[in-house]
């Protein structure tokens, strides 16, 4: 019972974390119906921008977050600027093919500067520390990556929600050019968005080099499933993405425990099959 | 309907093949085994694509999971050499047949899906593929398979002195999927094909039975795929994971059709004729520094590509036809904006 129940809290931790990298897809994705496929190489780099902070300037990837995801926003705002804007309103691959360019070009970048060995980031705050509740081992970093990434989750929920800036940019999702007659700046938006949706992931970057180690292809996987928890969750949901988010983890660390660790991702993407082939629209999309 | 055997359209395709035909005798190539390299590469990734181009272009439907098919080919090729000790043939029948019904079968539930819910289906296809494949013995799990030393020739499928005979099979293989594509174009089948493509509502309001006709389609792409996996087999000696049924390799038939001209005879050729040597050379010319110079180089390629002309080459060459024909009344904007 006790290895269930820990099995599982790893698995929520981690679904956290997903599910926080999703959000940021999702918000691009729900806004400007452009899949960002260079997401994953954004967390990429934050883990590299708060590793290289931790290794040059002993600042603690804790502290490190602000700066990985302010980085992050300027790649997205950037990304927009340069390639983006440039795919809006043709051919819904456009954008998809670039940022698969942009992703190529990313990953090799750094394999260029950092070598594609694995960098870990030693004496962190964090690090290693795991206290024990009711009989359950919590991996300390762990914790602060999930609760953290809830955190901005909830954060990034209710400015979409709750916010003028929120609700002109559901207006700007649901159709630009009546927004624009509106006197929304829908250009503004979309920056904003990306720049937005990348720093998401910018803090789960940021904050991941205290428990994982950093390489050129760490990101593939995340963005893999980053995508595969936006389409689960339902087009632009939030919500949906956090639930999607928590299913992928508790369904990898389930079948990597009680199956094989190699059949983690299989299940994985199953799990995503089956959900879509019950629901074509994702749980909570209609 | 019929139409004639031959237009003019044909004859232009018919010179290029045989003019294609006769490069082996040219010294420039046929001396330089690099170059003849790129040009069998050219070849097999113009054939490729245009298997993908049925799918994806003609019907609309795309995606990204045909490294699938194309990796049981190149196993199909490489088990029945490596693992049996036998000629390549059966196992690229068994190989080809078998992606058409695994096609079918994984497509069925997958065409319920729409827009990025479908792509990113095929995208988890590939990878519980690839991660089955990878941890499976049979099919020689991570280790791949290597090809042992037979003696060369038709029968085994492998050559070793000169790059020749590959490259007439890779003809034959272009001059096959090519010729299918140019059937289906003036055929019922492609008239339905893109009927679906524009307007899945409109085509079965007329009476196409529009699942039917996506199925139908992925089954022939998906063996066409398939019988190319097992040429590229062939050709590297070589079946693993990593290289034939992963993501990249789905990503290359998807951008060398829509960089050339998606839904369009020529444009897979186009594609391929212009991306294979740029990695190619790149890999030649910056390979060598190490950490994947030809990769960023090539990376920032496609952006500017994709940003300059989303339609694709096919896209540009109809906006210089515009241009230099303008006074002589062209009409305008017929295939800029083919894409799906």
């Amino acid at each position: 019972m006790d290895t269930l129940l820990q099995v599982l809290l790893d698995g929520m931790l981690n679904g956290l974390v997903y599910a926080l990298v999703a959000a940021g897809l999702c918000l691009i994705w729900g806004v400007m119906d452009v899949i960002n496929f260079a997401h994953g190489e954004y967390l990429m780099i934050a883990m590299y921008v708060s590793y290289w902070l931790g290794f040059l300037a002993k600042v603690d990837p804790l502290l490190s977050v602000i700066a990985a995801a302010a980085f992050i926003f300027l790649l997205g705002v950037l990304t927009y600027k340069l390639i983006i804007r440039y795919t809006i309103g043709k051919s819904p691959l456009a954008a998809l093919l670039a940022t698969f360019g942009l992703a190529m070009f990313l990953k090799n970048f750094c394999l260029n500067r950092f070598s594609p060995n694995f960098l870990i980031l030693s004496d962190t705050w964090l690090g290693d520390k795991t206290f024990q509740a009711g009989g359950l081992i919590i991996p300390l970093p762990q914790l602060v990556a999930g609760v953290l990434s809830l955190a901005v989750i909830v954060l990034v929920y209710a400015l979409i929600n709750a916010t003028r800036f929120g609700w002109a940019v559901q207006a700007t999702a649901m159709d630009r050019d009546a927004a624009e007659l509106m006197g929304i700046n829908t250009e503004r938006i979309y920056i904003l968005i990306f720049g937005i949706g990348g720093a998401c992931v910018g803090v789960a970057g940021g904050i991941m080099p205290s428990y994982l180690a950093v390489h050129p292809e760490v990101g593939s996987l995340f963005g893999l499933i980053a995508f595969v928890c936006v389409a689960m969750g339902g087009f632009g949901s939030i919500p949906g993405a956090l639930l999607a988010g928590l299913l992928v983890g508790v369904t990898e660390a389930l079948a990597g425990f009680y199956i094989a660790p190699v059949f983690k991702y299989i299940a994985v993407f199953g799990l995503y099959l089956a959900v879509v082939f019950l629901r074509p629209k994702g749980i909570l999309g209609w | 309907m019929r139409r004639k055997a031959l237009d003019k359209k044909d004859v232009i395709w018919l010179g290029f093949v045989a003019l294609l035909a006769l490069l082996p005798l040219a010294p420039v190539v046929a001396a330089n085994s690099f170059h003849m390299h790129v040009v069998i590469l050219i070849l097999l990734f113009a054939s490729m694509s245009q298997a993908w181009n049925i799918i994806g272009g003609y019907c609309g439907q795309v995606s990204f999971g045909h490294s699938v098919f194309f990796g049981i080919g190149a196993y199909g090729a490489g088990m029945a050499v490596v693992t049996y000790g036998g000629a390549p043939w059966p196992g690229i029948l068994i190989g080809v047949l078998l992606a058409a019904a695994i096609a079918v079968v994984i497509s069925y539930p997958c065409f319920k899906l729409s827009g990025h819910y479908f792509a990113i289906a095929t995208f988890a296809i590939v990878e519980i593929f690839n991660r089955s494949f990878m941890v499976w013995d049979w099919v020689g799990g991570a280790m791949g398979l290597d090809y042992p030393l037979v003696k060369e020739g038709l029968k085994n499928l492998m050559w070793y002195d000169t790059k020749t005979g590959y490259y007439y099979c890779a003809l034959i293989l272009f001059l096959l999927i090519f010729s299918v594509v140019r059937w289906l174009e003036g055929h019922r089948f492609g008239y339905y094909m893109r009927a679906v493509r524009e307007g899945q509502e409109t085509a079965e309001s007329l009476g196409v039975n529009s699942t039917a006709v996506k199925l139908a389609a992925m089954a022939l792409s998906a063996a066409l795929s398939a019988l190319c996996g097992a040429f590229f087999a062939q050709y590297n000696l070589r079946v693993d994971t990593p290289m034939v049924m992963s993501l990249d390799m789905s990503m290359k038939f998807v951008l060398i059709t829509i960089l050339g001209g998606s839904g369009t005879l020529v444009g897979p050729l186009l594609g391929a004729a212009v991306l294979i040597p740029l990695q190619e050379y790149t890999r030649a010319f910056w390979g060598g520094l190490g950490g994947g110079v030809d990769l960023i180089i090539f990376g920032l390629l496609i952006i500017l590509m994709v940003v300059k002309q989303p339609a694709g080459m096919i896209g540009i060459i109809g906006d210089m036809h515009r241009r230099f024909f303008k006074h002589k009344g062209i009409a305008k904007g017929d295939s800029a904006d083919g894409s799906p």
